[in-house]
Parts: C-alpha cells; sequence; structure tokens
C-alpha cells in the first residue's frame, strides 16, 4: 500500500505529463486565449481558501483566508469572462 | 458514519470529473474551432470543484464564504466589463498576479492556523507533518515571486514604466533573495517552536520572495512581457499545486500541475514564434532602448493622405500590416473601413498578422476580430511572406520591429534573426506612424528609409479615416 505521500507524488507526475501532453500546436491566434484560459484554471487555488474560511471569528488566519479568496474569486471568474470575451470576437468564425 | 462515507466517496468522483472538464476543456480551448466551448467546460469544471468543497465542507458558518465570492466576483465582472479590447493582456497579467499571491495567502493563512493561533507551541513540520511544511514554503515563495512579478509585467505593457532597467549582478542577487527567503522559512516551519518568530520569519519569506518577482522582470523588455506572462502563469499553477500539497487536496495539485506543465509548453511555443530561447528572454536586455545605438535615419520620404489615397486608386493588390500602434490609437474600425473602401473599388486587401504584433501574441486578431473584419481576409506570417512581392501597396500601421529588415540583414541587432513579415518586398510600402521614434526594441527601422517606402505622419485612426474618406470620395 502508498502512503499518501506517494500517492500525491504519484498525481503531481502523472498530471504533469498530462499537462505536457495536452497542449502541442497553438496556432498565434489563440496564444493569448489559452494562457489566459489556463491562467483562469490556476485559480483552483480557491477551493484551498474555501477550507481556510469556516469559522466566524476574524481572526489573522481569517483574514488572511478571506484575502485569498477574494483575489482567487477574481481570477477565476474574471480569468473565464475575459477569455470568453477574447474568443467571442472570433471564435465561431472558421 | 455510513452517510458520510459515501458522501466523501461522492466528492471524490466527482471531483475526477471536474478534473475531465478541465483536462477536456484545455484541450479544446488550444483549437480554433472549438476553442470558445473549450473555456466553458473549463469553467463548469471550476463550478463543480466549488461546489464539492463546500459540500465537503458541511455545516459552517458561512459568512466569510458568502462575503469573500461575492466580491471577489464582482470585481472579477467590473474589471472585465470595464476593459477596452487593448487592455486584454494587462488584465491576463494582472489575474495571473491574483492567482500566484491567493495561492501563496492560503498557504500563509493555513500557517496561520495550525502553527501561530494554535494553542502550544510546536513547529509546523510536528502540527503538519514535513511535506506540508515543505511544499508550504514552496507556494508563498513561488506565488509571491508571480504576483510582483506580475504586477510589474502589467505595468511595462501598459507603457507607465517605459525602460527596461539592468540590475548589477542580477543572478547572484535573484539567487540569493530566493536562497535566503528558503532560507528563512524552512527555519519558521521546521526549527522554530516560538510562534512570533516563526510568524515573522515567513513574513521575511514572503517579502523576500516579491524580491525575486521583482528582480526577475525588471530587466526584461516590454516585447517579451507576452513570454514573461505566460511563465509566470505557468508558476501560478506550481503555486497552486504546492498549496495542494500541503492541504493534501489531489483536485487543487492536479489542476495546479496541469497548469504549470502546460504553461511552460506554452511559454515553449511562444519563444519559438519569436525566435527566441526561454534562457535568452530571461536574461532580459532585449527592447531595451537604453544601451542600443538608435542610429539617424538618411533621407525618408513621407507625403499626405491625398496623394497616397491616388496610389491607393490604382492598386490591386493590397496588404495591410497592423502593429500595437493601430490597437493604441483604437483604429481597427478605421482599417475595417478601408479595407472595404478598397474591397468596394475591386482591389484583394490582406491583413498580415505577426505572430507577436501588438503586446501579445494573438493581441492583432482580437482588435480586428472587434471591429468585424472578416477572418478569411487575416493571414499568418508564414502564409502571406511569399505574396509581399506581388503585392501592389503595404500599409503598415502602428507596426515597427515585426517589419524591420535588420532582423534578416544585420545579424548582431538586438533583433537579429527575428522572423519578420517582408513588406519591403511589395513595390510600394506606406507607412503610419506618428514619428520616427523607435519601437519596443529601442531600434532604427531600416525599412523606413527605403526607396519604395513613404511615410505617412499622424494619428494611425485619422490616417485610415482619411485615406478611406479620399477613396470613397472618387469613386
Amino acid at each position: 500500500m502508498m502512503g499518501p505521500l506517494l500517492v500525491s507524488i504519484y498525481v503531481f507526475v502523472l498530471a504533469g505529463f498530462l499537462g505536457f501532453e495536452l497542449i502541442t500546436k497553438v496556432p498565434p491566434t489563440l496564444h493569448t486565449p489559452l494562457m489566459s484560459g489556463a491562467n483562469a484554471m490556476s485559480g483552483i487555488t480557491i477551493i484551498g481558501a474555501l477550507t481556510l474560511v469556516t469559522v466566524a471569528s476574524p481572526s489573522v488566519s481569517v483574514v488572511i483566508g478571506v484575502a485569498a479568496l477574494i483575489l482567487a474569486t477574481i481570477n477565476v471568474v474574471g480569468g473565464f469572462l475575459v477569455t470568453d470575451r477574447m474568443l467571442a470576437t472570433f471564435g465561431g468564425r472558421r | 458514519m455510513n452517510g458520510g462515507i459515501e458522501i466523501t466517496e461522492l466528492t471524490a468522483l466527482l471531483a475526477l470529473a471536474s478534473i475531465a472538464l478541465f483536462v477536456v476543456g484545455l484541450k479544446r480551448l488550444s483549437k480554433v474551432r472549438t476553442s470558445r466551448t473549450g473555456n466553458a467546460l473549463m469553467a463548469s469544471g471550476m463550478l463543480v470543484a466549488v461546489v464539492i468543497t463546500l459540500v465537503e465542507i458541511g455545516l459552517v458558518d458561512y459568512r466569510w464564504i458568502v462575503t469573500g465570492l461575492v466580491i471577489g466576483g464582482g470585481l472579477g465582472v467590473l474589471i472585465v466589463v470595464r476593459a477596452r479590447a487593448t487592455q486584454m493582456p494587462e488584465i491576463v497579467a494582472r489575474f495571473n498576479g491574483f492567482g500566484g499571491a491567493a495561492s501563496a495567502l492560503v498557504a500563509l493563512s493555513l500557517f496561520w492556523l495550525e502553527v501561530v493561533e494554535a494553542p502550544g507551541e510546536a513547529t509546523a513540520a510536528t502540527v503538519l507533518g514535513g511535506t506540508a511544511a515543505v511544499t508550504l514554503v514552496l507556494s508563498v515563495l513561488i506565488g509571491a515571486t508571480t504576483l510582483s512579478g506580475s504586477i510589474l509585467a502589467e505595468l511595462k505593457l501598459r507603457g507607465t514604466l517605459e525602460a527596461s532597467q539592468r540590475i548589477p549582478m542580477r543572478t547572484v542577487l535573484m539567487g540569493l533573495a530566493a536562497l535566503g527567503g528558503a532560507a528563512m522559512g524552512f527555519v519558521a516551519t521546521f526549527g522554530v517552536e516560538d510562534p512570533g518568530t516563526a510568524a515573522g520569519l515567513i513574513i521575511g519569506l514572503a517579502a523576500a520572495s516579491l524580491l525575486v518577482g521583482l528582480i526577475l522582470v525588471l530587466p526584461i523588455g516590454g516585447a517579451d512581457m507576452p513570454v514573461v506572462i505566460s511563465l509566470l502563469n505557468s508558476l501560478s499553477g506550481l503555486a497552486a499545486a504546492a498549496t495542494g500539497f500541503a492541504l493534501n487536496n489531489h483536485l487543487l495539485i492536479i489542476a495546479g500541475t496541469v497548469v504549470g506543465a502546460a504553461g511552460l509548453i506554452l511559454t515553449q511555443i511562444m519563444c519559438v514564434a519569436m525566435n527566441r530561447s526561454l534562457i535568452n528572454v530571461i536574461a532580459g536586455g532585449y527592447g531595451e532602448g537604453g544601451d542600443v545605438e538608435h542610429g539617424e535615419y538618411g533621407t525618408v520620404i513621407s507625403t499626405d493622405p491625398e496623394s497616397a489615397a491616388m496610389v491607393l486608386e490604382a492598386a490591386q493588390s493590397v496588404i495591410i500590416v497592423p502593429g500595437y500602434g493601430l490597437a493604441a490609437a483604437r483604429a481597427q474600425n478605421a482599417a475595417h473601413d478601408l479595407a472595404q473602401a478598397l474591397i468596394d473599388r475591386g482591389a484583394s486587401v490582406r491583413f498580415a498578422i505577426h505572430p507577436v504584433a501588438g503586446r501579445m501574441p494573438g493581441h492583432m486578431n482580437v482588435v480586428l476580430a472587434e471591429a468585424e473584419v472578416p477572418y478569411e481576409l487575416l493571414s499568418e506570417m508564414d502564409e502571406i511572406n511569399p505574396e509581399f512581392s506581388q503585392t501592389d501597396v503595404a500599409i503598415v500601421v502602428g507596426a515597427n520591429d515585426v517589419v524591420n529588415p535588420a532582423a534578416k540583414e544585420q545579424p548582431d541587432s538586438p533583433i537579429g534573426g527575428m522572423p519578420i513579415l517582408d513588406v519591403e518586398q511589395a513595390r510600394r510600402v506606406f507607412v503610419i506612424k506618428r514619428s520616427l521614434s523607435p519601437g519596443y526594441a529601442g531600434i532604427k527601422n531600416d525599412l523606413f528609409e527605403r526607396e519604395n517606402t513613404v511615410m505617412l505622419y499622424g494619428d494611425a485612426k485619422e490616417m485610415l479615416t482619411e485615406l478611406a474618406n479620399e477613396l470613397e470620395a472618387v469613386r
């Protein structure tokens, strides 16, 4: 049986391979939207922030956590919106 | 208790669905035909991830969760709605910085919760385990570097921060800041039991990491910012992955690592498009106005819109070459009108898009699409370069370095070896530009001195509109 750390390392390495293989040929037109979409995806840290702001008392950790949650949400919501706005102008025309 | 286990299994399965949505979405996003649905799939994957996290948290005090989501969501929408099409690259840089900062703050929040505010005195390594202690430090290091680097990148894109500054002993300084920061972080998480001292050291780590980002980006020229932002994007993914290790959250590890790896590949692809190596970009100095000799211009011919329109009247084939100047002057609609006027007269019109025209790859496509220039009229560099020699008129609008023949003819030029659009081969070249000031590379453009080149000094929007009006008038 693998310990939790080993499982995490397996997951990390395999996800790395997945990411490397996922992107191969990208037309220059899509460089910016792809970067923007991937950037929105890195806002996944939002789920980390969510787990840290579950108590009412505004301690330092909660204040930092709320700041993290706000920034991550901006990253996610704004990131996917801005990507869609870029793609809407030239997507589906071909 | 049984019910609890079932819910955990259900959320674990849904996490897999979320990952599948991310992967398929990212794949579709990299193809023109499917890109928009790809983005929507990724967004829904994110929604699934948030929902399962809320389910896993269970019944808690929701006030901070709601506060954070509402404020963040509102600001995100506001920033996008208020942005102009020309500002897209800056917005991407800003969001990127926020993502990195969020990962670093999550790690800091965890540290404060489990170590500083916890009763009793124990090191983070004891409380959280060795892995979490290490990855927590990495998360702060990478996340804070991403934040300061992205802010600087946004300022450079906006032009607020003009020239790139050379930093003496840069590599050494950067290494010292990174190693010093990491050392402080590891002492804080492994060696110190007193919460106050540990908190101080962690703040030192964050400060040192911010410094690393500044030293990294400061000497890199504005023209290279797209590559830098792509690299920082990859880093923000890795910061999220490190946070995932610290929280022992597989969904975070996978999504973060996929972004980290895909971002690195994208960075590489963008470097290839500019014919540069990543090392070369990071080394900086390119695009620096300071050290490079500007050179004096010899004979440069200029004319007025009336005479230029007379040449255009007779032209059978016209290629328009847009650059950042077009986006900055918001001249995309005027460019569309001129193209339409020429087409109405029976001329064939194409737009030649250099891979790095503008401030970011694809920037010109976004801007021209906004003016509803048909997609079929846009041609990429490799496709259109052989056609310049059979073209009557090339109109360069606010582009500079990407049409500078020095890239081909002077190997030791700062842009030597960069692939360019061969506009100088057209029978006549009109260059619409405010003045002879250099572009991002800070060098003289030999194209402006060519016999077949005629300058049209002025604002891109006004000049294009005048040309279009002149053409309409003689119909």
